[in-house]
This record gives structure tokens, C-alpha cells and sequence, in this order.
């Protein structure tokens, strides 16, 4: 023994590692470096087409790998390795697939907007790279250094990728935003950090959980702060009001591309650390923090609603769109128990297909300058490009939870799981939140299938008919879709077709967008049976 | 063999898409043939399929498979599957068989149509629904398939939607079948409720769970759902209307295959309907009562096409009784019986349609027999056929179907006798006022001299021919001295033996099948006496039966007129001041209360970070207030 503890002082005693376990992340960073390498060993910027198939290769060959540890945890169950730090359950397979196909979708829409406003491309790659393996570490960490290195990770590439574009202004503006409050809400997480090691002597998830199933503390105020500084930390990075106020600025800034990606992986990563630290280590304590996540979820989902039906900007729009799913995961998390676990990882997948896609068609739309994102650049869109107003309609109404896409399901579950977890005023707050974001989804869809320019006022017909008249009727609509004070498309009338090129590779990543939130609504199946078994390793 | 039974509703669905990405490159008539090969595989697939279940022994012809599931969602999980037994085998063979011919004859009927391969999209499409209605294990499955066929049918019915009547008959029929399939849902809704389950095989093995109150209101809400989908009464005058729709579909859809789907569903439930007698007696009665009111208005129209309309309503009336009656082996022999002569007779007025130049009136016809030779011959099968004569298969079907009503009540089965009567009079009626007599149809074709009165092509002979050979031998499948080997030991298992009493007496039975043989002679020869020479007798329609006993103006006063000021109300008061306020005061609270709210977001990062130390002190307040306040 005394030999064995003199050894151990003498030389680092190096844990075992499990490789498969972090394969995904490896390659991920591995990928980063070696792009990054041939960088600045070639003269010339590197060809654009060169960074999108190397970022496609490297984050489809984690995502083959997230289905070989998907197949090794359904057969030898889920595990820790590295002292305990990181763990691999179905939770956190799921959180790789999510991330390295928002990775690869990210990297076919970039290429079309690169190669339109002359950026050079390379380190936006490599920064994705890096930002999605600190999300997918996030989703394996089971231990809260573990939670911090993932979250740094992911938040500090977002930063630069946020500013990334240098010929507009808002881009540097909106990373400056983000990088400083993010500095200021990670302080505050490491303070909670802190804290909770204080109270419970360590910062391993499991150990945390197992000590407070231990322990009756009296008076834990250390603890109870320590947590609630957690949830000030995870609340900032998955924008929850009222911590989200970074949310709407950042998502208008940021290249449109880099907007999709964000909203999709970074709401991701925050949501699994916080499911997991949450419903696994503070268990024990969710008498606690239910009602604190109670209330941040209805002033999330109602505020998240609300003002996005007042924006006129299309990425504000969907910022505060984004706030209001926000609220809808936290509707899961508020359940606490394994199925709005569930629900909530189904919540992210789904979110994250129909955010991309919709950003997707923003970085089209934008045009050159990625300028154009006031909502009458929608106007009578379905006329000059049918296919791509088709889509974009499909994903909105997806988000805004139309039947037989997995928008509806998406709902439907959180709802369940709050109902049984007996939080049925929650319930009933989120639903009516719905059917108010069903406003703008509809709004921005109507505008598209519209015609070009804002309505004439018709003069009504004689009287006498049993039902109003179309154009009466399209009089109404407009009158209550707010849709009078929106102008006409500022380029129709300079641009003889009106239409916006697509870019094929955009193309692609919005078609299979669409495909996923469509065939996975008609055939829910597979989808939710993959959330079903996506279950952490501990629950209490 | 069994495996590939899934093919029965794949090919359609390939045809469709096939149809769908290239059928207007295919164009006029290779698009048909795709549609047509398409449905002709998916009737040989069910051969073989016959064959693969005919070589099980009796007891175990019952051959499930799952594929996927399709929904899993809490405690509802929906499977994919299919579920093929004698009755599910029936059906799609004849489904198949008679779809395959009418896409052959629509190549011809349909030829130059500017939609020419959108009409095969929709027909295709309702194959493949129509399968998967029949072949489904699942309930939830079954109604996909359910309104699948509703939607083709709407498709169809208002296929020249150019045509005001045709647009408005399309949404007649869509409203009628809704109301209908509402009772569908909620019987779904009923059964899910109680055993938590739409698995058909699961249902039949907990069928005594439902409980005596719910296992009647399933059975009616089914009834329901089946007087939409077949046109019974109280829902059956859609029927008459969609006739507006292309001949060829009044001959798949409306008469040969969809309107049965209902009789169908009774009979798929028919383990569940054995437990509520009282619910069995409304069927009965409301299958008798159809059967008879329709044949009296079909003896009164002028239009072909409504003639034989009324006549498929009534015909599955005869159903609707067999299965109230518990005969279910009679009904599905009637509907199969029924399913060939009643699409030759509809093929054949396509057929005279065609070459009359789209002359329907029956006032305008007569004499036709020698210039449509191949059109006489056949349609001349079918009329036996359906007016009872011996030794042709409607005889025996029908014959079989009042055997079993009499045992039940002598009462239905009087009304199914003069029914029968009825039935032989309209047919000979029409068969004559059409093939006999004077040529009435001289300025139909005046103005049409470049292309004279024609027979039509050897596309739409062939089918006419085989469906002219069906209906005279239908009767094979079942005769009554041979159960042992017919459609009834076949179809024994699937309704527990017990319902079919084999032989009550001999005497008895060559007493009634004496008397159906009496009643369609004595219907024919009436009708034979009283419109061979005069094609024009008033007082042989009465307005009260032409105009559907006032049927719809009925509805019209009671529903219609109600609906519409009610709407009219609606409109204008509750939506116009209730709805729209509270909508408008709801947005403009939003619009305030969000404009108010924009405010804080001002751009400073230092504002944001407020907003950050705000939150987290309440955070943090809120909890330590639990640990000192506890």
C-alpha cells in the first residue's frame, strides 16, 4: 500500500481510457488541426470546395463512429471512462449524431455563402470543427470540469465564428456581445463550480448525486447557491429568459449559416450538460430547482413568443423563435424524469434540422451582403422560386408544430411529460405559447404565397353573398397578420425574375432538412424510439 | 409465398409514383398501360397469394406479418402489418381482378381525355388505398386506407371539375362520407379507450372486454361508417350524385369495389358485431329498408347511370341485411357476384355512353342491340345476372342471402323478395328501353356525322367479355348443394362455423330458391309487357319516387336551409364580434405588452448584463429564502 502510494506520487497515474469513447471528439479536433495545418502550409488560401468536403469527411466519420458506440452501448450498455469523467450512454450518442450532422448540414450551407460574399474560407471550417466537438464533450461530460472545458470549448469558437464575417459591421458587433457576456456567465458558472465542490467535496456528477442521496444537509445554502449559479450558466447558453438577452443581437449578427449552426448545436450541448447535471446529480435537490425551472419556462415561452410577433427581421424572428423552443426543452427538463428527458433530446434533434434549414433559406434569401432579412424580402417568394418557399413554408410550419412533420411530436411529448410530471399549468402556458408562434410562422408563410406587392385596398362587393369575398377575405388576413406595414420586396422590382440563386449545395442541405422533419413526421418510429433509448446513464 | 403479399399494395403504389414523376411524358395511352400493368401485377401477386394460402390447412389460414411501426407514442403504438385470411384474401382478389380490367377498359374510355394521365394517377392510387384498407391488421392502418379511397373517390367523382355539377357532386360525396367517417374515428376512439389497443387480431382476442354498452356503440358508430363509405340509408344519396364522375370509375369505385368497403368493415368486426344482437337487428333492418327504397326509386330514373346508382344501393342493402342477419358468407358472395355483373353493366352503359357522344337519358337510346352487337351480348349476362334468373351467379348469391334472412325474420325477408321483384323490373326496364324498341338517338349522333355510332375498341371488349363470362358462372363459387368445397367452407373460419346453418331442410330450401326464381321472372315479364313497345309512361314514374322520395329536399330543409343561417350567423356575429374581438384584443395585448417589453432590449451590453445579475439574484434569493424560511 505504502509502496503503491509512493509510486503514485512519484509519477502521474494516468487513467485508463476507453478510445471509443472519445473517437468522435478526437476526430473532430484531430480533423481541426490537420485542416488548419494545411492551411498555413499551402501558399495559397485554400480552395473552399477543398474545406467543405475535408469538414463533410471528418464530421460524417464521427457521426459513423457515434452509430458504432450507439450499437456497442445497446449491446454492452453505457459507461465512464477516464477516471469517471466522461461517460457513453445513449444520451450522449445521441448528442454526437445531432452534432456532427448540424456540422455537416453547416458546412454545405456555408459554401454557397463563402463563395457569394468573397469571404476565404478555411478557419470558419476549423472553428466549426472545434465548437462541435466542445458540444459533443458536453453531452459526454460526468464531471463538472468536464461540463466547463466542453462548454468553453463550444462557446469560444462560436465567438469568433459569430464575428466572422469582417465586411459587416454587425458580425464584429454581435461577437463582441456574445464573447462578453459569455465571459461573464462562464464566470459565473465557475463560481458554481466552485461552490458545489465546496458543498459536496467533488465535482464528479455521479459523486455529487450519490453524496446528496447520502446526506440531509441542514442548512445548504453553499450548495443551493452553488446550483443555482449552474443553472444561471447553463440557462445563459440555451437562452432563457431572462438570461437570453444576448439571443436576439448575436442571431441577427452572426452570418446567417453560422446563426443556424449555433442555435442548433450550442442550444444542444447546453441542454444536454444541463439534463444531465440537473436530472442526474441534483436529483436529489429537484424539489429545489423544479420551481425555479418552472418559472423560467413560462417567461421563456411567453416572452420568446411575444416578441418575436413584433420583429421585423427575419433572424430576429427566429432568435426569438429559438428563445420559445428554448422554453418548450425546458418544459422537459422541468419534468425531471426520464421520459421529458427523452422528450427533450427528441425536442433538440428535430429543432435542429428545421433551425439549420431555415437559416439555410435566410443565408439564401439574404443575398449578397446577407443584408436582405427584413420579412418583405419573402414577399410572393412562392411565385419566382415555388421549390424554395415549399421548404421554407415546411420548416416554419414545423416549428410552429404542424401535424405529420416532427415539429408536432417535438410539442407533443414535452407536453406529455409536463402533464404526468403533474405541471399541467405549464402545460396549458406552453400550448397557448404555441398556438401565438403559430402567428409569425404563419405570417412569414402567407407573405411568401402572397402576391408581390403589399395589397391594394379592394372595395368590398355588393352585399348580399353568404360569405365574404376573396379579396375581402385577403383584406382581413392581411389586416391580421400585421402584413399592411410590410412593403413590397425591395429587389422585385429592380430584378426583372426576382430570383435568388440557391446555391446546390445549400440546396442539398435544406432538402435533406426538409426530408428529415417530413419523413420522420409521417413515420415517427424510429425517431422517437431512438430518444426512447437515449437514456442517461444515472437517473435517480 | 404468403411473403410477397405485400406486393398486392406496392405494385399500385409504384404505378403511382411512376405516374406521378413521368405520366405526363408517358402521355395518352402509355400512361394507361403502366397504370394497367401495375394493377394486373398486383392480381397476379394475389394469385399466387391464393395459392400460398390454399395449401394451409383450413385452421391455420391466417397469416400475419409486421413490417413497421409507424407511430409509438406513450401507450399508442402503431404497427404496419398486414393481416391475410380467407375474408382479406376475397376481397383483394376480387379487388385487384376487377381493377385490373376497368384500367384496361379506361384506356380505351378514356383515350384523348387532356388528363388523360392524372386520371390513372388517381386510379392507381385508390388500388393501392383500397389494399391497404383490406389487407391491414391494424385499425388506425385500415382508416388511412379508408379515407385514401374517400379521397380518390373525391378526386374522381369531380374528375371533369369544369363541369359545375360534377365539382358540387365531389363535395357531396366528401361531406356525406365524413359524416360518416366520424363515426369511424369515434369508434376508434371507443375501442382505444377500452383496450388500449388497435391491433385487429388484439381486439378479436379481447372482444369480451369491451362491455355490453360499448361493444353496441362500436358496432353502430361502424354501422355509421359503413351507410357513408356504402351508401345506405341515411347517407346514401351521395351515390346517385357521384355518377357525375368518368363511367369507369362509376364502375370501379361506386359499384364494383370502394362502396363495399363498409359491408367489409361489418364483416372484419364480425367477431365484435356477434356480441350485440341489438345492434346486428338496426343493421339488418337498415340494410332491408335501403334495399327496397333504392330499388323503387331505381325503377323511376331516366338517367342510365342513376338507374344502376340506385340499383348498387340497393344491392348492398342485400348486403348490409346478410351481415345484420349474421350470414356474412352470403354478403361477401353477393358483393363478389354483385362486384362483376354490377361493373359490366356499368361498362356496358360506358360503352353506350361512348358512342352515343355522352348521351345518358334513357328517353334518347333504344334499339341499340344491333349497332353494338359485342355491348348487347354482354350487357344481356349481367342484366340476368342481377335480375335473379337462374342458373346465373346473381341468382344464387341473392338466393343464398334471403335463405338466411328468413330464418332471421320472415318479415326482412318479404321486403327482400319484393326487393328481388323490383330489382328484375328495373333492369329488364332498362335493358329494354336501351337495346330495344326504336332507335330514339338519331340527332345524339347528328352532330357527330364524321364519326358514326361505333362499337367501341377491343381494349374495353375484353373486359366486358371476361366480366360477361363471371357473371354467368359467378354462381359457381357457391352452390348450395356443394358448401363442402364453395366460398362458404372457405370463409367458414374467418366467421366461426356456428353462424352458417348448412341445411336447415332441403325442402325449405328448393321452396325459397323456387320462390326468388318466381319473383324475378315475374319482375321481368312486368317490366318486358309494360316498356317493350311504349318508352314513355308517366304514370309508371311518379315524381315522389324520381325525385328519391324528396330525399334530398328533405335534408335540404331540415339541414340545409338551418345550416346555412346558422353559418350565416356565425359569421356575422360570433366570428365577425366574439372570435374576431377576442383574436384582435388578444394581438393588440401582445403587440402592447411586447412593444413594452422590447424597450429593455437596447443593444448596451451592460443593460444585458444586468438583465444576467438580475435573474441570478431572484435565482439565488428564491432558493436560500427555502433554506431560511423552511
Amino acid at each position: 500500500m505504502i509502496a503503491a502510494a509512493v509510486a503514485a506520487n512519484a509519477t502521474i497515474h494516468v487513467p485508463a481510457i476507453r478510445y471509443l469513447a472519445i473517437m468522435p471528439v478526437i476526430i473532430l479536433l484531430g480533423g481541426a488541426v490537420l485542416l488548419l495545418a494545411a492551411q498555413s502550409l499551402v501558399r495559397r488560401p485554400l480552395r473552399l470546395r477543398f474545406a467543405t468536403v475535408s469538414t463533410v469527411v471528418i464530421s460524417l466519420s464521427a457521426f459513423g463512429l457515434a452509430w458504432w458506440q450507439w450499437a456497442d452501448v445497446m449491446d454492452h450498455g453505457p459507461y465512464t471512462t477516464i477516471a469517471h469523467a466522461v461517460v457513453t450512454d445513449g444520451f450522449s450518442v445521441l448528442v454526437t449524431v445531432l452534432v456532427t450532422s448540424a456540422t455537416v448540414l453547416f458546412a454545405l450551407v456555408a459554401e454557397g455563402y463563402l463563395a457569394r460574399e468573397g469571404i476565404e474560407g478555411g478557419e470558419l471550417h476549423v472553428l466549426a470543427l472545434v465548437s462541435a466537438s466542445g458540444a459533443i464533450l458536453m453531452g459526454q461530460a460526468n464531471d463538472l470540469v468536464i461540463v466547463f472545458l466542453g462548454l468553453e470549448i463550444l462557446s469560444i469558437a462560436l465567438y469568433v465564428l459569430t464575428a466572422y464575417n469582417h465586411k459587416r459591421t454587425e458580425s464584429g458587433e454581435a461577437g463582441l456581445k456574445y464573447f462578453v457576456l459569455g465571459g461573464f456567465s462562464s464566470a459565473v458558472f465557475v463560481y458554481g463550480i466552485a461552490l458545489t465542490y465546496g458543498a459536496t467535496g467533488t465535482t464528479n456528477l455521479a459523486q455529487i448525486a450519490g453524496f446528496l442521496s447520502r446526506n440531509v444537509l441542514v442548512h445548504d445554502g453553499v450548495l443551493l447557491a452553488g446550483m443555482s449559479l449552474l443553472l444561471v450558466g447553463f440557462a445563459f447558453k440555451v437562452a432563457a429568459v431572462p438570461f437570453h438577452m444576448w439571443t436576439p443581437d448575436v442571431y441577427q449578427g452572426a452570418p446567417s449559416p453560422v446563426t443556424g449552426f449555433m442555435a442548433a448545436v450550442a442550444k444542444a450541448g447546453g441542454f444536454a450538460a444541463f439534463l444531465r447535471v440537473f436530472v442526474s446529480s441534483f436529483g436529489v435537490l429537484r424539489a429545489d430547482w423544479r420551481p425555479i425551472v418552472y418559472v423560467l419556462a413560462i417567461v421563456t415561452l411567453l416572452l420568446g413568443a411575444g416578441l418575436a410577433v413584433v420583429q421585423r427581421d427575419i433572424k430576429r424572428m427566429l432568435a426569438y423563435s429559438s428563445i420559445n423552443h428554448a422554453g418548450f426543452v425546458l418544459l422537459g427538463l422541468q419534468a425531471a424524469s426520464a421520459a421529458g428527458v427523452s422528450a427533450a433530446l427528441y425536442y433538440l434533434f428535430a429543432y435542429a434540422f428545421m433551425v439549420i434549414g431555415s437559416f439555410a433559406v435566410v443565408a439564401v434569401i439574404g443575398r449578397s451582403g446577407d443584408m436582405e432579412h427584413d420579412i418583405a424580402s419573402y414577399r410572393g417568394l412562392a411565385r419566382h422560386q415555388p421549390v424554395l418557399a415549399f421548404a421554407f413554408a415546411l420548416l416554419l410550419l414545423a416549428q410552429a408544430g404542424v401535424p405529420f412533420t416532427t415539429g408536432f411530436l417535438t410539442k407533443f411529448q414535452v407536453v406529455v411529460a409536463s402533464v404526468d410530471g403533474h405541471s399541467v399549468p405549464l402545460a396549458v402556458v406552453a400550448m397557448g405559447s404555441a398556438a401565438l408562434a403559430a402567428f409569425f410562422y404563419l405570417r412569414v408563410t402567407v407573405l411568401m404565397y402572397g402576391p408581390e406587392r403589399a395589397a391594394e385596398p379592394v372595395p368590398a362587393a355588393a352585399g348580399g353573398a353568404l360569405f365574404a369575398p376573396a379579396s375581402e377575405l385577403r383584406t382581413r388576413l392581411n389586416a391580421a397578420l400585421l402584413l399592411e406595414d410590410v412593403p413590397a420586396a425591395p429587389r422585385v422590382v429592380a430584378a426583372a425574375t426576382g430570383r435568388v440563386p440557391v446555391p446546390p449545395l445549400a440546396a442539398l442541405a435544406i432538402g435533406i432538412c426538409v426530408l428529415v422533419t417530413v419523413v420522420f413526421g409521417v413515420f415517427p418510429a424510429p425517431l422517437v424510439d431512438f430518444a426512447h433509448k437515449a437514456t442517461l446513464l444515472f437517473l435517480p | 409465398m404468403l411473403h410477397l403479399a405485400y406486393l398486392m399494395a406496392l405494385l399500385p403504389l409504384a404505378g403511382f409514383a411512376v405516374l406521378v414523376a413521368f405520366g405526363r411524358r408517358l402521355g395518352d395511352p402509355l400512361a394507361g398501360w403502366v397504370g394497367t400493368v401495375a394493377v394486373f401485377g398486383a392480381f397476379v401477386v394475389a394469385c399466387i397469394a391464393l395459392g400460398g394460402l390454399w395449401n394451409e390447412p383450413a385452421s391455420a389460414r391466417h397469416f400475419t406479418e409486421n413490417y413497421f411501426s409507424w407511430i409509438a407514442v406513450g401507450g399508442l403504438q402503431v404497427k404496419v402489418g398486414l393481416l391475410l385470411d380467407p375474408l382479406s384474401m376475397t376481397m383483394c382478389l376480387f379487388v385487384t381482378g376487377v381493377s385490373a380490367l376497368i384500367h384496361l377498359y379506361s384506356i380505351g374510355y378514356m383515350k384523348d381525355d387532356p388528363e388523360y394521365s392524372k386520371f390513372f394517377i388517381y386510379l392507381n392510387l385508390f388500388v393501392f388505398s383500397m389494399v391497404l384498407l383490406v389487407l391491414s391488421d391494424n385499425l388506425l392502418v385500415t382508416f388511412v386506407g379508408w379515407e385514401g379511397v374517400g379521397v380518390c373517390s373525391y378526386f374522381l367523382v369531380a374528375f371533369w371539375h369544369e363541369r359545375d355539377s360534377a365539382a358540387s357532386a365531389g363535395k357531396k360525396a366528401f361531406v356525406y362520407n365524413r359524416i360518416g367517417d366520424a363515426g369511424f374515428l369515434i369508434a376508434m376512439f371507443l375501442i382505444f379507450s377500452k383496450l388500449g389497443t388497435l391491433d385487429l387480431p388484439t381486439i378479436f382476442a379481447h372482444r369480451h372486454a369491451l362491455g355490453g354498452d360499448a361493444t353496441t356503440a362500436v358496432a353502430l358508430l361502424l354501422l355509421l361508417a359503413a351507410t357513408g363509405k356504402s351508401a345506405q340509408i341515411p347517407l346514401f344519396n351521395w351515390l346517385p350524385d357521384a355518377m357525375e364522375g368518368p363511367t369507369p370509375v362509376s364502375a370501379l369505385i361506386h359499384a364494383a369495389t370502394m362502396v363495399t368497403a363498409g359491408v367489409y368493415l361489418l364483416c372484419r368486426m364480425n367477431s365484435v358485431l356477434a356480441l350485440t344482437p341489438d345492434a346486428r337487428w338496426v343493421v339488418a333492418v337498415i340494410g332491408g329498408v335501403t334495399a327496397f327504397v333504392a330499388a323503387t326509386i331505381a325503377s323511376t330514373q331516366q338517367d342510365i347511370k342513376k338507374v344502376l346508382a340506385f340499383s348498387t344501393v340497393s344491392q348492398i342493402g342485400y348486403m348490409t341485411l346478410a351481415v345484420g342477419t349474421g350470414a356474412y358468407i352470403a354478403a361477401i358472395f353477393l358483393m363478389v357476384a354483385h362486384a362483376f355483373y354490377k361493373a359490366l353493366l356499368f361498362l356496358g352503359a360506358g360503352s353506350i355512353i361512348h358512342g352515343l357522344h355522352d348521351e345518358q337519358d334513357l328517353k334518347r337510346m333504344g334499339g341499340l342491340a344491333r349497332v353494338l352487337p359485342w355491348t348487347y351480348a354482354t350487357f344481356l349476362a349481367a342484366w340476368l345476372a342481377i335480375a335473379g334468373i337462374p342458373p346465373l351467379a346473381g341468382f344464387w348469391a341473392k338466393g343464398d342471402v334471403l335463405s338466411n334472412v328468413f330464418r332471421k325474420s320472415p318479415a326482412l325477408w318479404a321486403l327482400g323478395v319484393v326487393t328481388a321483384i323490383l330489382t328484375a323490373y328495373y333492369m329488364t326496364r332498362l335493358f329494354v328501353l336501351a337495346f330495344r324498341g326504336d332507335q330514339r338517338w338519331a340527332h345524339a349522333v347528328s352532330g357527330h356525322a364524321h364519326e358514326p355510332l361505333h362499337e367501341c375498341p377491343w381494349v374495353m371488349r375484353i373486359p366486358l367479355v371476361v366480366l360477361a363470362v363471371a357473371s354467368f358462372a359467378g354462381g359457381i363459387l357457391d352452390l348450395p348443394w356443394v358448401h363442402t368445397a364453395g366460398l362458404s367452407s372457405w370463409l367458414g373460419p374467418v366467421f366461426g362455423n356456428s353462424l352458417f346453418v348448412d341445411h336447415e331442410g332441403a325442402g325449405l330450401q328448393t321452396g325459397l330458391a323456387v320462390i326468388d326464381g318466381v319473383a324475378a321472372v315475374v319482375g321481368l315479364s312486368v317490366a318486358w309487357w309494360a316498356w317493350r313497345r311504349e318508352w314513355d309512361r308517366p304514370a309508371l314514374v311518379p315524381a315522389f319516387l324520381q325525385r328519391v322520395w324528396y330525399w334530398d329536399d328533405f335534408y335540404d330543409t331540415v339541414i340545409g336551409r338551418p345550416g346555412q343561417v346558422l353559418a350565416k350567423v356565425a359569421a356575422t356575429a360570433v366570428d365577425g364580434r366574439v372570435i374576431d374581438g377576442a383574436v384582435n384584443g388578444a394581438a393588440t395585448l401582445v403587440r402592447k405588452s411586447a412593444s413594452g417589453v422590447r424597450r429593455l432590449q437596447t443593444g448596451y451590453v451592460r443593460n444585458y448584463a444586468l438583465g444576467i445579475v438580475l435573474g441570478l439574484a431572484a435565482v439565488v434569493a428564491f432558493l436560500l429564502s427555502r433554506v431560511w424560511w423552511s
